[in-house]
């Protein structure tokens, strides 16, 4: 493994870092708090000619991912970044990138959907956008954005997979907070993601093509079961680019990571950087004697399920979290999608949701310990509510 | 890479078949869509009168209608949508294409 640099950088800056050793072909962004400092690092990147990137100021983030479509389906590697209002803005022009096969690269800072209007953490604009057919990777910390934003692109132009890529990390405790990140050579970072070889591209005069057709009844659910089940599939490629990565970096990647959940008899799932707060939790916990573990979801699009099972099927219970509502549904969208994974196993764990965190709450180690308290319970068959706000105030 | 052109409309794919994210490999493609199974009226062409102004042809947004040497031979049936267009650009007295009610000809 070779060290080449170490600094200290926020979360955006990581991004803003690996984005400039990517040296996109385009990069089209609005600013929106707080990936904001993404954009402006870039900006100056660009400015000062570090990069070769065309950098497209745009009127609104529906005009960045549009114009980012506009780019990709032109053969360039193209990059944006986003969050909240802005992904929400470019929804629909989400789906139109992922079932037009489109590598586009966009970071998303986690920050809530108002109203009310709360610039903090909590993953409702991902959550709000987990169907439109994107990989969705969920950061841990500010060296997993640098790591993933390098990986996403190598991911998204496989041509097993040829979707764009959310690398989604959490707003202010990640994006703002500084952090020791271990960076890539230029080089480095240039030979892994290689050239961009576009087989999809409207340049080329030899075999022109149109993008964006209309299709009738008789045609969309083949465009759209095809394009899910590649959606599936690319399971297998994340997994891969993140061993490659390992081997070049020594930092080893997939579609999760666990935490003493060999031998656990009661696990936490969680998202993103609440997880840190999750393995100190956890530490406690086993130095009193309780064998808790966590799981760590990095890829929650796709999903990956038989992993999943396959972690958690020895624990007794598990309490997932979630950082997010999906109001008027039966659960929270990671506990949902943890339940389904579930449903039908044979001496299953038992489950609860936990939501925290909305609109940037805090979430601390001690506020997890009566939760573990409570998977105890349940694991000794003890009944315990199956839903709960951690951190309300009632 | 599956861009590939749909060999046969008439054979409707499997979603194995389907083309990558739905691009049309080639151009053109667009004269397979039948459009013309819906007129309500349909136009009829008297070349008798008609002196070749091609306002029709240009004004057509179907582009239904046929010319062999810049000389008008008639309506495309298959793709005409019976619009009314032609009828209503055409400068002459009396016109040279008329809309007649029904879709069908004959």
């Amino acid at each position: 493994m070779r060290l080449s640099s170490i600094r200290g950088l926020t979360g955006d800056g990581a991004a803003a870092e690996a984005m400039r050793q990517i040296d996109p072909d385009l990069v089209a962004a609005y600013p929106i708090t707080p990936q904001t400092e993404i954009v402006e690092r870039f900006a100056q990147f660009a400015a000062d000619g570090r990069v070769h990137t065309e950098f497209v100021t745009v009127e609104s983030e529906h005009s960045a991912l549009s114009a980012c479509c506009g780019g990709a389906a032109a053969g360039g590697r193209v990059m944006t970044c986003t969050a909240s209002q802005g992904l929400a803005l470019m929804h629909e022009i989400l789906y139109i990138a992922a079932a037009n096969r489109l590598p586009i690269v966009m970071t998303t800072v986690n920050r809530t959907l108002s109203a009310p209007i709360n610039i903090n953490a909590d993953h409702s604009d991902t959550m709000g956008s987990r169907d439109c057919g994107w990989i969705q990777l969920y950061c841990l910390d500010a060296q997993e954005v640098y790591d993933l934003t390098i990986q996403a692109v190598r991911i998204s132009e496989d041509l097993d997979v040829m979707l764009p890529v959310m690398v989604a990390m959490d707003g202010f405790l990640v994006s703002h907070d500084m952090e020791r990140v271990e960076l890539m050579d230029d080089g480095d970072v240039k030979a892994f993601v290689g050239t961009h070889e576009p087989t999809i591209t409207l340049l080329d005069d030899d075999n022109p093509i149109s993008i964006g057709a209309f299709v009738g009844p008789e045609y969309f659910f083949e465009h759209k079961i095809a394009q899910v089940r590649s959606l599936e599939a690319s399971l297998h490629v994340i997994e891969s680019v993140g061993a490659k990565f390992g081997e070049r970096t020594g930092r080893f990647y997939g579609t999760m990571e666990t935490y003493f959940l060999d031998d656990a008899d009661v696990a936490f799932v969680a998202l993103g950087s609440a997880a840190g707060n999750v393995r100190v939790a956890v530490d406690e916990m086993r130095a009193k004697g309780i064998k808790s573990g966590l799981l760590r979801i990095r890829s929650y699009r796709p999903f990956p399920m038989e992993q999943i099972k396959q972690a958690l099927r020895n624990a007794k219970s598990v309490a997932v979290l979630d950082r997010a509502v999906s109001p008027g549904a039966p659960g929270a969208p990671l506990f949902s999608d943890v339940c389904t994974t579930l449903f039908g196993l044979e001496n299953g764990p038992r489950l609860i949701s936990v939501v925290y965190g909305l609109g940037g709450r805090d979430i601390t180690p001690e506020m997890l310990l009566p939760v573990g308290d409570r998977l105890m319970d349940l694991a000794n068959g003890k009944s315990t509510p199956m839903r709960q706000y951690l951190g309300l105030r009632e | 890479m599956r861009i590939n052109r749909i060999a046969n409309p008439a054979v409707l794919p499997t979603v194995e078949e389907i083309p990558l994210g739905g691009i049309l490999g080639d151009g053109g493609n667009s004269v397979d869509y039948l459009t013309g199974m819906w007129r309500a009226q349909r136009p009829v062409f008297y070349r008798g009168r008609c002196t070749d102004c091609l306002l029709c042809w240009v004004a057509c947004p179907d582009a239904a209608i046929a010319l062999v040497s810049s000389e008008v031979q008639g309506v495309d049936k298959e793709h005409c949508k019976g619009c009314g267009i032609c009828a209503r650009v055409c400068p002459l007295e009396p016109k040279a294409i008329e809309m007649h009610e029904g879709g069908v000809y004959g």
